[in-house]
C-alpha cells in the first residue's frame, strides 16, 4: 500500500545510519525507558540490546515482506501484533537461557513491545524498503542501540559497583558510588554521554564549515 | 441544488476512496497474522517449557543446598490441612522441602517465606534444623531492594551470621513459637531468637524477620507431629 522509495541499493549507509548518524539513543533520543532502567550493569545492557536487536530485525523483515498486503488502516495494529510475537519469543528464550538474567531484566523484556524505536523503524523504514535492506538497517539500529546501552551500562557498573560484566576491577578498598546504579545515576550518565556526543557533532560541523569556507575562498 | 449535493454525499459514502481497502481484506490480514503469531508463540513456549522448568528446579536445588548445608538430596512435600503429601501434579498446599544426608536421615526442612520489603516483596527460602530447633540459613529468592543498602540482607556477612542458629523452638502447647522471631536495632541483639538489624537497611532487615516469623509460626507447629513421617528418606525401588 505504501510507496517504495526508488533506490533499492543497499549501501554502507543503510547499516551505519543507526550506528552513528541517527543513533536511536544518542541522536534520536528514542526508547529512553529501557535505556535508563536496565543499564545498571553491563551484562543487563548487553542482554537488553541483543533482545531488542532480535525483535528489530525479525519484525523489520516481516513488516517489509508483508507491507504490500497490509491495508493502511490496520497497519499499526498489524505491526504491534508482529512485534509482540517476537517479544514473547525472546522472553521465553531468555527464561530458558538464564533465570537470573531474566529476573534482573524484570518487566523490561515484555516492554520491548512498546519501544518506539521498533515501531518507528517498522513504520518509517521497513514498510518502505525491501526486506533485505530493512534487515540491514535494523541490524545497524540494533547495534547502535546495544552500543548506547553498553556505554551507559559499563560506566554505571564501573562507578556504582567497581566491576565490569561482574568482574571486580578495583579490589576491596574501592568505595562504590552507589547513586550510579540507582535511577538518578541513569540520568547523570545519559546526560554526560549526550554532552560528549553533541560536542563531537558540533566540532565535526565546525570543521566541515571551515573546510568549505577555505574551498570557496580558494575559488 | 439540494438534490445535487445530496447525490454527492451519497457517492462519497459508497464509492471506495482510492487507496482505502475494503474491511474484508483488513479482517483477512489481521486474522491470518494473528493466527501465525499464535502458532509461533505456542511453538516456542512448548520448546522452552522443559528447559525453563529445569532451570527453576536447579535454582531451587542450589538454594536448598545453601539453607540445609548438610543435605545431599531433597524431596518436596505439600502441607495441606495438617497432613504432608508428596508433591505431585494434583496436590496443592504449602511447599515444604525435606533435606536428607547420604544415609537418608532427615537433616533439615526448608520452606518459603515472604514479606513486604522497602521496594517490593522479599521472597526467601529458609532452612530449619530439627536437631537444634533453629533456623540454619536463609536465601533470598527474589527481591527488588536498593543496591548498596537493602541488598545488604544478602551481602552483609554479619547479618547472615544471624542465621547460623536462629532459635525457633515451638512452645509447650505446640501452637506457636516459644519466642517470636524479631528484628532488633543494630547492635542490641541479646537472645538467640533475635535478628540483629543492619544500620542503613533496617526496613529490609525487619522484613526478613517478619517473613521468617510469619512462616515459622504457621508451619513449624504443624510440622512437629509430622517429623516421624518424613524422618527417613524412602529408598527408591
Amino acid at each position: 500500500m505504501s510507496q517504495r522509495k526508488s533506490d533499492p541499493r543497499i549501501t554502507w549507509d543503510s547499516f551505519a545510519e543507526g550506528l552513528w548518524k541517527n543513533n536511536p539513543v544518542f541522536v534520536m533520543l528514542l526508547g529512553m525507558c529501557p535505556v535508563l532502567a536496565v543499564t545498571n550493569s553491563a551484562m543487563n545492557a548487553l542482554a537488553m540490546g541483543l533482545a531488542t536487536t532480535f525483535v528489530l530485525v525479525a519484525s523489520g523483515y516481516l513488516v517489509s515482506l508483508l507491507s504490500r498486503f497490509i491495508p493502511r488502516q490496520v497497519r499499526i495494529a498489524t505491526y504491534i501484533v508482529i512485534i509482540a510475537t517476537f517479544v514473547t519469543i525472546i522472553d521465553y528464550v531468555i527464561q530458558a537461557i538464564s533465570l537470573d538474567l531474566y529476573n534482573s531484566l524484570g518487566a523490561f523484556i515484555q516492554l520491548i513491545v512498546v519501544n518506539c524505536i521498533i515501531l518507528g523503524r517498522a513504520e518509517a523504514y521497513a514498510s518502505k524498503h525491501s526486506p533485505l535492506k530493512s534487515v540491514v538497517n535494523a541490524l545497524g539500529m540494533g547495534a547502535g542501540f546495544t552500543f548506547a546501552l553498553l556505554c551507559l551500562g559499563s560506566v554505571r557498573e564501573l562507578l556504582g559497583a567497581g566491576a565490569l560484566f561482574g568482574f571486580d576491577l578495583f579490589g576491596a578498598q574501592f568505595q562504590p558510588w552507589i547513586v550510579m546504579v540507582l535511577p538518578p545515576g541513569g540520568f547523570l550518565v545519559l546526560g554526560a554521554w549526550l554532552l560528549l556526543f553533541d560536542w563531537l557533532k558540533q566540532r565535526r560541523e565546525q570543521k566541515q564549515l571551515a573546510i568549505s569556507g577555505e574551498q570557496t575562498n580558494a575559488v | 441544488m439540494i438534490n445535487k449535493s445530496d447525490s454527492k454525499v451519497h457517492s462519497l459514502a459508497t464509492v471506495p476512496i482510492p487507496g482505502q481497502a475494503p474491511s474484508i481484506s483488513m479482517m483477512v490480514v489481521l486474522s491470518s497474522i494473528a493466527m501465525v503469531s499464535g502458532f509461533l508463540v505456542v511453538l516456542i513456549s512448548q520448546l522452552t517449557a522443559p528447559i525453563i522448568a529445569e532451570n527453576q528446579r536447579r535454582a531451587i536445588e542450589r538454594a536448598l543446598v545453601q539453607v540445609i548445608p548438610a543435605s545431599v538430596s531433597h524431596e518436596e512435600f505439600l502441607l495441606q490441612d495438617g497432613k504432608l503429601l508428596p508433591a505431585g501434579e494434583s496436590a496443592t498446599g504449602e511447599s515444604v522441602y525435606a533435606g536428607y544426608d547420604a544415609n537418608g536421615e532427615l537433616v533439615g526442612i526448608a520452606a518459603r517465606a515472604a514479606a513486604q520489603g522497602y521496594a517490593d516483596m522479599i521472597h526467601l527460602l529458609y532452612g530449619y534444623d530439627p536437631a537444634c530447633e533453629c533456623i540454619r540459613g536463609i536465601r533470598v529468592l527474589k527481591m527488588a531492594e536498593t543496591p548498596g543498602l537493602g541488598d545488604k540482607i544478602i551481602k552483609d556477612a554479619n547479618f547472615q551470621a544471624n542465621f547460623d542458629a536462629l532459635d525457633a523452638r515451638v512452645d509447650m502447647q505446640q501452637m506457636a513459637l516459644a519466642n517470636p522471631i524479631i528484628t532488633v536495632k543494630h547492635g542490641s541483639k541479646q537472645h538467640p531468637w533475635e535478628i540483629d538489624a543492619i544500620s542503613g537497611a533496617t526496613i529490609s532487615a525487619k522484613a526478613v524477620g517478619k517473613a521468617l516469623n510469619q512462616s515459622a509460626q504457621m508451619l513449624l507447629p504443624q510440622l512437629q507431629p509430622l517429623m516421624q513421617q518424613i524422618g527417613r528418606q524412602e529408598q527408591q525401588p
